[in-house]
């Protein structure tokens, strides 16, 4: 099958690589790129286990077409940290006990970082709507929207 | 953040520990937050192969023949497996202790027993290549009666579900078809009883629904080994049945685990190491098999459905002096843990209550359904939300405050419980307090002033001095080692069980997949109205590639069967 020269910004740098025809996302940014970060979930954009950042916005990389990403900046959790500074979001995950076996987490944290990009003091009804479309099975969401309050609360973008 | 209340049991916890009692971080938090932590799919493999199978669309079926041939010329594909290429296709999982015959292949070979059982699996370089291939095989499936009720797969004639047990029931202690709980006589008390309350209780089967659905990915190592990662919560039975079915040492087999996305039980069932391994072992390649959410939902094994019937003899003052059980538990078409959850169950009857006469009969029975595994509480929730539903209908029957109900009937430290041991620790009463506390329910003082410390042992500490005791539901041919299943003719004139163990001892036991086809089905009931389908179909083993070895005669059931003392 042909393969498809893809070129787009993930996490700020540039990558270009040859996809199949009619990838997804996910599988691109996982085999292709490397960025074993966002996780598949269910493959039908249900879960929200797979959520990156297309232009700041959230998309189910699961269901975006590779090709549609040319050009254009994605970001995942592999890219919130600022080397060894941790995001607040990631800061605020950690102090709340937000995160029990991890798999949801980084779809949650870039749904929440959305949120706060957009939003820096959400309340706490806007957090519920933001993560609204990502599935935990294990902490249940009370732990985790109090993150996502605490990381606003904390000044939204990166510790000191 | 958290609260550890301590009004009740003050004296029981000292406040001077380090770590107890105290919010502690999560050694895996930092790799969580930053998407590093590695479940089993976050290992790359240069030329990494995938695995899927062919799966059955029938509840039951026979195999007539499998063509394979178009799909092994599809493009991609590496290797289609069969049923013959598993080393030893016949497994149990908790045989790994002892307990339980081996009854499920890992590729079905004579019949499909659920809809999803897998038939086939095909190796290929991308997963839309396996799918290809898996289009263009052909099945020819003779459709079987099925049955899907667990009521209805016990009786005379039902369709015979797993081969192993053709009767449909796992059989428990080499001697009876269900697990049986005896203490007081119940029959006796329910007669003495003001009230007798009947119920009937049905759960649905619950999928786990991790968010990481199940999967392993194999990859030769260097010196003849195979590296494994695993999203497996169970790293050790995963390993010890991938070196059973495939037949290898297993120190041939590095299995890397414990980073699980979700599990919740729905990952003990170890189905994906054994395969990715075969599937690795028959091309050399590294093999991924995982399932996608379709099939984790479809056929990923769910907590099994549970039906309760509870009886419960009940004084005009509100004590119950007596429970009796009849639980069916639906296993699927295999036993994976239920046979253990039954066990587990039992041992927690009548529920947190001191109750002085209580039976319980439960039956471990095989239908057409998807297999039934481990999840959270198994074995204690189903019957937990039956006796709980119950206490409720007992109050509102003789019109009782239910809270006030639970108080009077509660266990205390000191009592004697129903599987013969005493309680100790005991605090239902101080919940049943908080909760009408906290929810606003009134009860009286003196229910307020009720404590787990005070009022039990005594007379409430002693094993009844009667205890009744049946033999219904034994098996034909219970004996050492027997198991219940010997290959012999069924004998159709047996009009029913015989009360007493009077069953002619048989010389050895032959493995369900012995190498000969079973001339019929051993029935422990008559099969009524023989001319169905069902019953003119023989039910018989899988064959594995090489006959399973003669096992020793050996005891079947350790610890979990109550048999050994701890």
């Amino acid at each position: 099958m042909a393969k498809k020269p893809i070129q787009f910004q993930l996490n700020g740098s540039g990558q270009a690589i040859f996809a199949e025809e009619g990838s997804n996302l996910l599988d691109v940014l996982r085999r292709g790129v490397g960025d074993l970060s966002p996780k598949y979930g269910c493959g039908q954009g249900t879960c929200g286990t797979c959520t990156v950042l297309v232009n700041g916005e959230p998309r189910l990389s699961c269901l975006t077409l590779a090709e549609t990403v040319e050009g254009q900046s994605v970001e995942t959790t592999a890219g919130l940290a600022h080397g060894p500074q941790l995001h607040a979001l990631q800061h605020a995950f950690m102090d709340n006990f937000a995160a029990q076996c991890g798999y949801c987490t980084p779809g949650m944290l870039m749904a929440a970082k959305a949120l706060l990009d957009r939003n820096p003091s959400p309340s706490r009804e806007e957090v519920v709507e933001a993560i609204s479309g990502n599935i935990c099975r294990c902490t249940g969401y009370e732990p985790i929207i109090n993150a996502v309050l605490a990381a606003a609360q904390s000044g939204g973008r990166r510790y000191g | 953040m958290i609260e550890f209340r301590k009004e009740y049991f003050a004296d029981e916890r000292d406040d001077n520990l380090n770590e107890i009692g105290k919010p502690t971080q999560r050694q895996d938090m930092l790799g969580h937050v930053t998407g590093r932590s590695p479940y089993f799919d976050d290992h790359l493999f240069d030329g990494l192969l995938h695995l899927k199978c062919l799966r059955s669309p029938h509840h039951h079926a026979r195999i007539r023949s499998v063509d394979t041939s178009e799909a092994e010329r599809m493009p991609g594909v590496k290797k289609v497996i069969r049923a013959r290429d598993v080393p030893l296709n016949l497994n149990t999982l908790l045989s790994l202790m002892d307990f339980g015959l081996d009854d499920e292949p890992m590729l079905a070979d004579k019949k499909v027993c659920y809809v999803g059982e897998p038939v086939v699996a095909v190796v290929a370089e991308t997963e839309r290549a396996c799918f290809d291939a898996i289009a263009k095989i052909r099945v020819d499936y003779e459709v079987l009666p099925h049955v899907l009720d667990v009521e209805e797969a016990i009786k005379p004639g039902a369709p015979s579900v797993n081969p192993t047990y053709p009767t449909n029931t796992f059989l428990y202690h080499e001697k009876y078809d269900h697990q049986k709980l005896r203490f007081g006589d119940v029959e006796a008390a329910l007669r003495q009883a003001d009230h007798v309350v009947e119920g009937r209780y049905q759960m649905s089967p619950i999928e786990q629904a991790p968010t990481e659905t199940c999967g392993a990915i194999a990859a030769p190592e260097t010196n003849n080994r195979f590296v494994v990662y695993t999203s497996t919560q169970a790293l050790f039975f995963s390993l010890g049945t991938a070196a059973k079915m495939l037949k290898v040492s297993s120190n041939r087999l590095h299995f890397i685990g414990g980073t699980v996305g979700g599990g919740f039980g729905g990952k003990v069932d170890s189905i994906h190491e054994p395969m990715a391994i075969l599937g690795c072992m028959l091309t050399g390649k590294p093999v991924r098999y995982a399932w996608d959410r379709e099939e984790e939902m479809q056929v990923g094994a769910p907590r099994g459905a549970e039906r309760w019937y509870i009886t419960d003899g009940v004084m005009n003052d509100g004590r119950i002096i007596a429970r009796k059980f009849i639980g069916y538990f639906d296993s699927g078409a295999y036993t994976r843990l239920s046979s253990y959850a039954i066990i587990k169950g039992t041992g927690h009857l009548p529920g947190p209550y001191t109750i002085p006469n209580v039976s319980s009969d439960v039956y471990c029975v095989f239908t057409n359904r998807t297999p039934a595994t481990a999840m959270r509480g198994f074995g204690i929730t189903g019957v937990d939300f039956s006796i709980e539903a119950h206490m409720d209908k007992v109050a509102s029957k003789i019109g009782m405050n239910p809270i006030e109900l639970r108080i009077l009937n509660s266990y205390r430290d000191g009592d004697m419980k129903a599987h013969r041991r005493l309680a100790k620790n005991t605090a239902l009463i101080e919940c049943c307090q908080v909760v009408a506390e906290k929810a606003k329910w009134k009860i009286g003082s003196e229910y307020k002033a009720m404590s787990s410390l005070k009022g039990g042992g005594g007379e409430r500490a002693l094993i009844p001095a009667h205890t009744a005791i049946d033999q219904k539901g034994m098996v034909r041919g219970s004996g050492t080692s027997s198991f219940g299943y010997q290959p012999q003719p069924y004998v159709p004139s047996t009009p029913t069980f015989p009360s007493t163990p009077a069953f002619p001892s048989v010389p050895a036991y032959t493995p369900a997949a012995s190498s000969s086809p079973a001339p019929g089905a051993p029935e422990r009931r008559p099969a009524e109205n023989a001319p169905t389908p069902s019953s003119t179909y023989n039910p018989t083993p899988s064959q594995p590639a090489t006959p399973v070895e003669q096992r020793p005669a050996v005891n079947r059931f350790s610890s979990i069967s109550g048999l050994r003392r701890r």
